[in-house]
């Protein structure tokens, strides 16, 4: 981590302002230390019993009205102080820059996934020109993790099913670590990222690297994205109705009835060859009209179309729906 | 000295306070327990306001009100068999303290039929939030009823022993502040799911 | 003779010398269906030391695991397991129960000059209640938790470990709680010795009314909660699952709102332990009566507003981030008072440092320091950065350990003759006080600077740059585990070959000072009457000693 004390090398202001609140405190809180330990140790050597008789004599004052008073003012002001400056920089570091870029961040047991807003993901490398504010978009796609950037002194849990967000002002080139810190099972202590500040030029040129944008996206999105974009769904839906041809939802991995009696489970196999030879085995109930999409679709492609297949085929309301296909179809099946 | 060994170092008037105190810093964590619950309520209520319109309309508000009625009188039956007693009746006592059991009896009855039709209906503590509430809301309150029934129960076999009589009826009047409890517990349950969409 | 002689009028029951008191019968049943609280207060004590040093093998084990960065030693797997039962059976089954239910059950009825508390039978049952949670927790471990004690859902709700069987065990183990806190309230309340009214009692059972109070508001909560999380993992209902609707966040809300106020619950018994020893051993009057015994109440009763602390970066809203930051800082006020308070005892009295005060006085230090490591937290600034890293391990460790251990170690180095009919060996008392102080801050403070460094909490593995300050708190915790060695074998060795007690051996002008050491199954002959408070210390001339 950067040097938390150099302010020339602070990765960015929010570190700088951080630390400004934690000298404070600290400043504060040690001289109230040595006063109030020394008066501990002073008093505890200077009364000490001096002979072995208990004669001694001990004042019996049991209260004095105004000391209280003292003592509960003064901590009261001081610990004022220490909240109206640590909520101040707190409402600085939480307030939105304008101007600045949307980067999403996907969390999940054990990476982060960054997503830019050309479409690019890259896992475990968060890049960004220095100089230029960003906004971080975060969710987690399973349990809570934690976003935790040291050398910017800034922290924020994601959440599943929300979006939680952090400011980052990169003002100093470098590369610095990020780290989990909501428990998140196994993986926890090395589930780790990097942010890369980049100079402006060097900067330009990996965001023109556009070569890695389609490849970088995560399967199942990008067999989602060609699902939508090679025309299935004028034929198929994902939410359980039948149509021209089956539904897609629960379609992964479940049992199906084939013309001339047979009986197949939906696999990564039967799925690929849905695409490139759909005569092959037609389901029980449905025309035999499915293009081929042999030379349309890459081996990457397809891939990518089971990915997504199979997330609609996650929980119990897979196998279900298709049993509530078959009764609509009044059990042609 | 009382005389009753567990509170040998208590007189009968210091024994007799203590556990009124007692009664009613339990009742004080019961509330604080359904406390946590009826915040849940409130929280998933404001975020799902028209799941719980809709939903509600599932339960059978005729046997919920029959149970509001079947608990109210069990809170009477049980207040009159404490009156009973304070005057030294044995009989009406007993009487009251069975009719109240008997009713707490009854509550769980119509509770098991209506948790029995709904997950006929297939609706079960999974289904969504507004039932999963219902569920563990009114389970837990009727844990409390069944507990309260064996507390009852328990006070009716030491009554049977001869055990209470006008002088000396505490474990009668703080099981009945129990169970007046568990009637408001109830009481706030049946407006809040059953009948407010 | 009055009640307020500094010696104490001390009649033993049964004659000087040998008697064995409430210890006297023997045989299994008599110990494990004892209504006697002086007996029920033994059982929790041992059971809640026992799991002190269960929780302390763990925490050797995860110092050792963390001298090496990377993978060594063992799976980051059982490491996660142990730093999740490390905490867990520190705070659940030693720290929350180990000064209430033990020194508590056992000084409450004496101090306030009763002879038992409120309800025996319900203490009774309040122990085997205790140790059927410990049976089921210990039962999960089949399949171990690894959540960390504050079981975050929904990792806790999915994980394979059985979190079910563990949630039961803790709502056991909360129901246990409850019922002392409900028994401590009642005695309280109805019990006190004639004479002695709100303002003659001692400041321990100030502290321990304040706990009580918390501990019956407080523990329903986090009951509620683990049992929803149980349910959430057995019926599928979605409180805190964002897939049904629910939020993980109310999950965090519901579990805070119990664990902030239970840190009081850890403290405050300790700081009445220290509001008995240091006047004891100051010969002077303690310093605030009013201010401390009202500054429990008032660290009860702000300490339930301010559990947000613990969620700034969770995600929840920045308002109530804000509230809750405010609110934090005005709980350290009161606390703040006390410590004044026990300084201003000190002033112009006649201190001795035999072990008890050794220990009140550490108290005193660590937990100071340990309080305005919390400054850091409350200010949301800082707590942004220090959050969920070993900073908060730090900041707990020496206010729960320097803090709370430390007036257990005061209490049960005070009272012991009390307990036991003998005398501790004041030498390896303060050598096992020595080592324990110096390896205490070796482990501890090193750890404050690799949190702020950015060394997370709970990581098994690390990068390479914090490795030099963990070894150094892996060995301070050797210093520490031996100093921990030397106080036990020194209670065992008291226990069998301690010189016979006094009834009196430190001159307190508490009741329990009247009882024998130690003290006859029911405490008093003739309960005695009180007609000031017990904090008369002061001699102006050795003339006026009676």
């Amino acid at each position: 981590m950067t040097n938390a004390y150099a302010y020339q090398e602070a990765a960015s202001r929010s570190a700088v302002q951080i630390d400004a609140v934690f000298i404070f405190i600290t400043a504060v809180s040690l001289f109230f230390f040595f006063l109030v330990e020394g008066l501990l140790i002073y008093f505890a050597v200077r009364y000490r019993r001096k002979k072995a008789s208990e004669d001694a004599a001990t004042s019996d004052v049991t209260s004095n009205l105004v000391l209280e008073i003292v003592w509960v003012l003064i901590p009261s002001l001081v610990v004022l102080a220490f909240f109206v400056y640590g909520y101040l920089v707190y409402r600085d570091v939480n307030t939105p820059s304008p101007g600045s870029s949307d980067i999403n961040v996907v969390a999940e047991q054990f990476n982060f996934e960054f997503k830019y807003a050309d479409g690019r993901t890259e896992a475990s490398e968060l890049r960004v020109p220095v100089g230029k504010p960003v906004k971080l978009i975060m969710t987690s796609r399973d349990v809570i993790h934690g976003f935790f950037l040291p050398d910017f002194r800034l922290k924020q849990d994601i959440l599943p099913g929300q979006y939680t967000y952090l400011y980052l002002h990169p003002d100093r080139e470098g590369t610095y670590d990020i780290f989990c810190t909501q428990y998140c099972g196994v993986g926890h202590s090395t589930m780790r990222a990097k942010l890369v500040v980049m100079p402006p030029g060097e900067y330009a040129k990996w965001a023109a690297g556009g070569k890695f944008a389609q490849a970088a996206l995560p399967l199942s999105e990008r067999g989602k994205a060609l699902l939508e974009k090679s025309g299935c769904l004028g034929c198929h839906t994902t939410d359980g109705t039948a149509k021209i041809g089956p539904t897609f939802k629960g379609l992964y991995g479940r049992k199906v009835h084939l013309e001339g009696g047979r009986e197949v489970t939906a696999d990564e196999e039967y799925i690929r060859e849905s695409l490139y030879d759909p005569g092959a085995k037609i389901v029980r109930g449905f025309p035999n009209v499915m293009p081929t999409f042999k030379g349309r679709l890459s081996d990457d492609d397809v891939a990518a179309v089971i990915a997504y297949l199979k997330t609609l085929s996650e929980g119990k309301g897979g196998g279900g729906k298709g049993e509530k296909e078959k009764k609509e179809r009044g059990g042609r099946e | 000295m009382s005389d009753h060994p567990s509170h040998a170092h208590m007189d009968a008037a210091q024994a007799y306070e203590a556990a009124k105190l007692g009664i009613w810093t339990f009742l004080a964590t019961e509330v604080l327990l359904f406390g946590g619950l009826f915040t849940a309520y409130i929280v998933f209520r404001l975020k799902f306001p028209q799941m719980f319109h809709e939903d509600h309309f599932h339960l059978n508000r005729i046997l919920g009100a029959v149970n509001t009625i079947v608990l109210i009188c069990s809170s009477l039956t049980v207040a009159l068999g404490i009156a009973a007693i304070r005057k030294g009746k044995q009989g009406i006592f007993k009487l009251f303290l069975s009719l109240t059991i008997l009713l707490a009896a009854a509550f769980l009855g119509i509770k098991y039929v209506e948790w029995t039709e709904k997950f006929a209906h297939g609706l079960f503590p999974d289904t969504d939030v507004f039932f999963s509430l219902y569920f563990v809301m009114t389970g837990l309150h009727g844990l409390h009823v069944l507990g309260g029934m064996l507390v009852l129960g328990g006070v009716l076999v030491l009554a049977g022993k001869g055990r209470f009589s006008e002088h000396y009826c505490t474990p009668v009047e703080i099981s009945g502040l129990y169970w007046h409890f568990v009637d408001l517990v109830w009481i706030y349950l049946f407006p809040l799911f059953y009948l407010i969409g | 003779m009055t009640e307020t002689t500094a010696e104490g009028a001390a009649l033993p029951l049964s004659g000087s010398g040998q008697s064995r008191g409430y210890l006297e019968e023997k045989g299994f049943w008599s110990w494990a269906l004892t209504l006697d609280h002086k007996r029920i207060g033994v059982l929790y004590l041992l059971t809640t030391l026992l799991f002190f040093l269960v929780g302390g093998v763990f925490g050797l084990l995860i110092r050792i695991k963390l001298m090496v960065p990377g993978q060594q030693i063992f799976s980051d797997h059982v490491y996660n397991v142990l730093f999740t039962l490390h905490g867990s059976v520190m705070i659940f089954l030693f720290i929350i129960p180990a000064i209430p239910s033990g020194l508590g059950n056992f000084f409450i009825p004496l101090l306030i000059g009763a002879r038992d508390v409120a309800f025996p039978r319900i203490n009774l049952a309040s122990y085997w209640i205790f140790v059927a949670g410990i049976g089921v927790i210990v039962a999960s471990l089949v399949r171990p938790m690894d959540t960390g004690w504050t079981f975050y859902t929904p990792y806790s709700a999915k994980t394979a470990a059985d979190v079910t069987l563990l949630s039961f065990g803790i709502f056991l183990i909360g129901m246990s709680s409850i019922l002392t806190g409900l028994n401590f309230l009642v005695t309280i309340h109805k019990l006190r010795a004639p004479g002695m009214t709100w303002n003659r009692m001692p400041l321990f059972i100030w502290g321990m009314y304040a706990t009580s109070i918390i501990q019956v508001v407080a523990t329903p909560v986090v009951g509620i909660t683990f049992l929803l999380l149980a349910m959430e993992r057995l019926f599928g209902i979605g409180f805190f699952d964002p897939a049904k609707g629910g939020d993980p966040l109310l999950f965090q809300h519901f579990f805070w709102f119990y664990s902030h106020p239970v840190v009081y619950v850890m403290i405050l018994p300790a700081m009445g332990i220290i509001s008995e020893v240091v006047p004891v051993f100051s010969r002077k009057p303690i310093f605030g009566y009013n201010a401390i015994a009202y500054s429990s109440l008032a660290i009860a009763f702000i300490g339930f507003f301010v559990w947000g602390h613990h969620m700034f970066v969770s995600g929840m809203s920045k308002t109530a981030g804000i509230i809750f930051s405010f609110l934090t800082f005005f709980v350290a006020v009161p606390t703040a008072v006390k410590v004044f308070n026990w300084i201003a005892t000190m002033y112009k009295g006649s201190i001795t440092f035999e072990s008890p005060m050794l220990y009140a006085l550490t108290f005193i230090f660590l937990f100071t320091f340990g309080g305005l490591t919390g400054m850091f937290l409350g200010a949301l600034a800082t707590n942004v950065h220090v959050h969920d890293t070993y900073f908060i391990v730090a900041h707990f460790h020496y206010t729960m350990m320097g803090g709370t251990v430390m007036g257990l170690l005061a209490g049960l180095h005070y009272w012991f003759p009390k307990m036991t009919g003998r005398m501790l060996d004041e030498k390896p008392a303060r050598a096992g006080w020595l080592l324990i102080f110096i390896g205490f801050n070796v482990t501890f403070l090193t750890q404050f600077f690799l949190g702020y460094g950015g060394m997370p909490r709970r990581w098994a593995e690390y990068p390479p740059q914090f490795q030099n300050l963990h070894i150094v708190s892996t060995v301070g915790s050797w210093i520490l585990a031996l100093g921990i060695l030397v106080m036990f074998v020194n209670f065992v060795r008291g226990l069998y070959a301690g010189k016979p007690a006094p009834a009196n051996p430190w001159k307190g002008l508490t009741l329990e000072w009247r009882a024998a050491s130690p003290p006859a199954t029911e405490n008093f002959e003739t309960i005695p009457v009180v007609a000031d408070w017990p904090y008369g210390y002061a001699k102006r001339k050795p003339e006026s000693n009676e």
